[in-house]
């Protein structure tokens, strides 16, 4: 009998291709995502070489970061980008790989696209050139961020080499209290271990409140675990992910569908399993949570106050404490509550599917957008924007006074245009409030769609239980 | 890229938690080559003009000293590229953040990390000498004392030897294929 595993162990040992003394294990992956930014050069790698891509057919490629969001007309974006987007083609037309591009209806941030797509499975290894890669791990796939050395490894050896992690268990217990959303939870986490508190571990996230998240919540939630050091965070399959993947474009069928369940019930964590870390957390006490700092670790429940650097011993954190209160212009024990801003963005592979979009759209309904405020909402994918517009979440965006947009990254990293002025404050839903990240100067709070939405309209930072 | 011995300045950024955003700005991961992004290093920091790098001594120094989990954040390997093309051939911290020290590695920059002791020695020498061998994991304090610094067993004797990891694993092509006879696909995405 082998010894109790998690999910973590299982689906590793499941993909062990050989491991050699004195070198690290070789990894199967069975799913390649790429998109504009982190690929070029690792397809330039295997032309120098002469390598082809091994499994086209395990690899899959979208335009989302670079990508125009005001129209998809590529003749609104610079010469860089434009020529990024068209190296991008070419790389997929050279080596036959799929291409989810502008002009096509499944286009949309890679991780709001592969599982939408029925790509995203359970047990699965899953790579992309992208930090947040760890939103599959919602199905109890194990994914994660690489680098794009090892983007040139996966498509010439469908392989990485890789050293085995520690399963660290993130357990959250209880019910939620209405206006607390998976944001919270998963800001929470961040703010109580830190951004470096889950390096060289995966998460697993599990309890009763991780159970009762929908998919896309539990998406929302794995999406930022490398915003505490952990390259992967999963949940276990369940009833729920089944659901969600059953009839989807890419998803087994019939017999495979009835055998693809049977393996996947296989997967969650062995009755006596260990685990290198494990953190608690009741969810019933978890208010909505804003960051107010230049890390996705600096955020606290909205209704408490800046801390104060003076209470801070250790010199270095201290200052670094002093250095982004300096940056964001905020002062130490007073409240974040009512702070004045200028943006509001709904959007980001961490909450632009629909369930976020309703979220805003609820608040936000038979109410006006602040004149001082600019609120874009920017659709995850194609998909999502097609089913915003049926449910008439559009209007109700656009007579509030919002923008609502073609689907891309946009502004959580600013690098297709739509970015904050210097010194202007801005509520997101996305995933990093570091210094620069919407744009130069730019000063951002990370919240919950609802917080977003709720803020946008009385133009300041807002607690969302005042107005439900 | 072979890296044996370094022996240079440092510089000091005592700064915790520096994010490969800062590290390099993302408007400069817009090209399609590796080009051009030793000019974007801490683009929007080197505006400030007592920024660490913009000392006059500053100049030539091969090893950058932080402070903690450096390199989080994003994936970008822009962020080991920016670094090495400024002229950085080391990094030294207490931790480094997983997906940077394993790009760092892949583009000959060394991720060192130090015991505490050593960290505040390091913190307090801005511009002094020190000496790191990779053979040897040894690195030289200024105070001449020597401390020994982890590093991937594996990913030290590709530096060493100036191989690539990709070189080693298509090797394993038997191995891969024999995989792939035994495994089921999940999907196929070109269908």
């Amino acid at each position: 009998m082998t010894n109790p595993r998690t999910i973590v162990e299982k689906i590793w040992d499941n993909h062990v291709v050989a491991h050699q003394p004195g070198a690290p294990a070789l990894i199967y992956i069975d799913l390649h995502l790429c998109h504009e930014v982190t690929s070029p050069q690792a397809f330039q790698m295997l032309r120098d070489r002469g390598l082809k891509v091994r499994r086209p057919d395990l690899t899959i490629a979208t335009m989302d970061h670079s990508t125009p969001t005001i129209s998809h007309d590529l003749n609104v974006i610079d010469e860089i980008g434009k020529k990024q987007l068209a190296q991008m083609e070419k790389n997929c037309a050279d080596f036959g790989i799929r291409l989810y591009a502008l002009s096509s209806s499944k286009q949309g941030i890679v991780h709001v696209m592969g599982p939408e797509q029925g790509l995203t499975q359970p047990g699965m290894t899953i790579v992309c050139g992208d930090s947040h890669t760890a939103t599959h791990g919602a199905f109890g796939a194990l994914a994660f961020g690489i680098g794009t050395s090892q983007v040139g490894h996966v498509l010439a050896t469908q392989c990485l080499l890789q050293q085995p992690s520690k399963t660290y268990a993130i357990r959250v217990e209880g019910a939620l209290k209405p206006g607390v959303a998976a944001k919270d939870i998963i800001l929470a986490v961040i703010a109580k271990i830190g951004i470096g508190g889950g390096t060289g571990t995966v998460f697993e996230y599990q309890g009763s409140a991780i159970r009762s998240l929908s998919m896309e919540e539990r998406m929302t939630v794995c999406n930022m675990s490398i915003e505490a050091g952990a390259r992967a965070g999963l949940v276990a399959p369940d009833d729920t992910t089944y659901q969600y993947i059953n009839g989807r474009p890419h998803a087994p069928k019939g017999k495979d569908w009835d055998e693809a369940v049977a393996r996947w019930k296989q997967l969650p964590t062995d009755e006596g399993a260990t685990y290198a870390k494990e953190l608690n957390i009741d969810a019933s006490t978890l208010e909505p949570m804003v960051t107010f700092g230049t890390n996705p670790g600096m955020g606290m429940p909205i209704s408490s106050a800046v801390p104060d650097p003076a209470n801070i011993s250790d010199p270095i954190e201290k200052s670094d404490l002093q250095k982004a209160l300096k940056y964001m212009d905020l002062q130490p024990g007073k409240p974040l509550k009512g702070h004045p801003i200028n943006v509001v963005f709904v959007g980001s592979c961490t909450n632009s599917r629909i369930s976020d979009l309703r979220a805003a759209a609820s608040v936000i309904k038979g109410r006006k957008v602040s004149p001082n405020v600019r609120m874009l909402v920017v659709p995850g994918s194609q998909e999502v924007k097609k089913q915003a517009v049926a449910e008439g979440l559009d209007k109700i965006f656009r007579e509030a006074g919002a923008e609502f947009r073609e689907a891309g990254c946009s502004m959580c990293l600013a690098m297709n245009g739509d970015m904050l002025q210097p010194g202007e404050y801005s509520v997101s839903t996305s995933n990093r409030n570091f210094e620069g990240r919407q744009g130069p100067g730019g000063r951002t709070f990370l919240a919950s769609p609802l917080t977003a939405a709720a803020s946008a309209v009385t133009g300041v930072v807002t607690d969302v239980r005042s107005l439900l | 890229m072979k890296i044996d011995k370094i022996e240079s300045k440092i510089v000091v950024l005592p700064i915790d938690n520096i994010d490969t955003d800062q590290i390099i700005p993302a408007r400069y991961l817009k090209i399609t080559s590796k080009e051009g992004l030793g000019e974007g290093l801490f683009h929007d920091w080197r505006g400030q003009k007592d920024f660490p790098l913009n000392q006059p001594g500053a100049k030539g120094a091969e090893i950058l000293v932080t402070g903690d989990n450096f390199g989080c954040g994003s994936s970008r390997e822009h962020a080991p590229w920016a670094l090495t093309q400024y002229g950085f051939n080391a990094v030294v911290s207490t931790s480094f953040a997983d997906i940077f020290n394993g790009n760092s590695l892949k583009n000959g920059l060394l991720p060192i990390v130090v015991p505490k002791d050593a960290h505040e020695e390091l913190l307090s020498s801005n511009l002094a000498h020190v000496k790191i061998d990779l053979a040897s994991q040894e690195l030289t304090l200024p105070s001449g004392r020597v401390v020994k610094f982890p590093i991937d067993s594996f990913a030290k004797q590709c530096l060493l030897n100036g191989v690539d990891e990709l070189g080693y694993m298509l090797q394993q092509e038997p191995a891969i294929a024999a995989f792939e006879a035994k495994r089921v696909d999940s999907v196929n995405t070109l269908q």
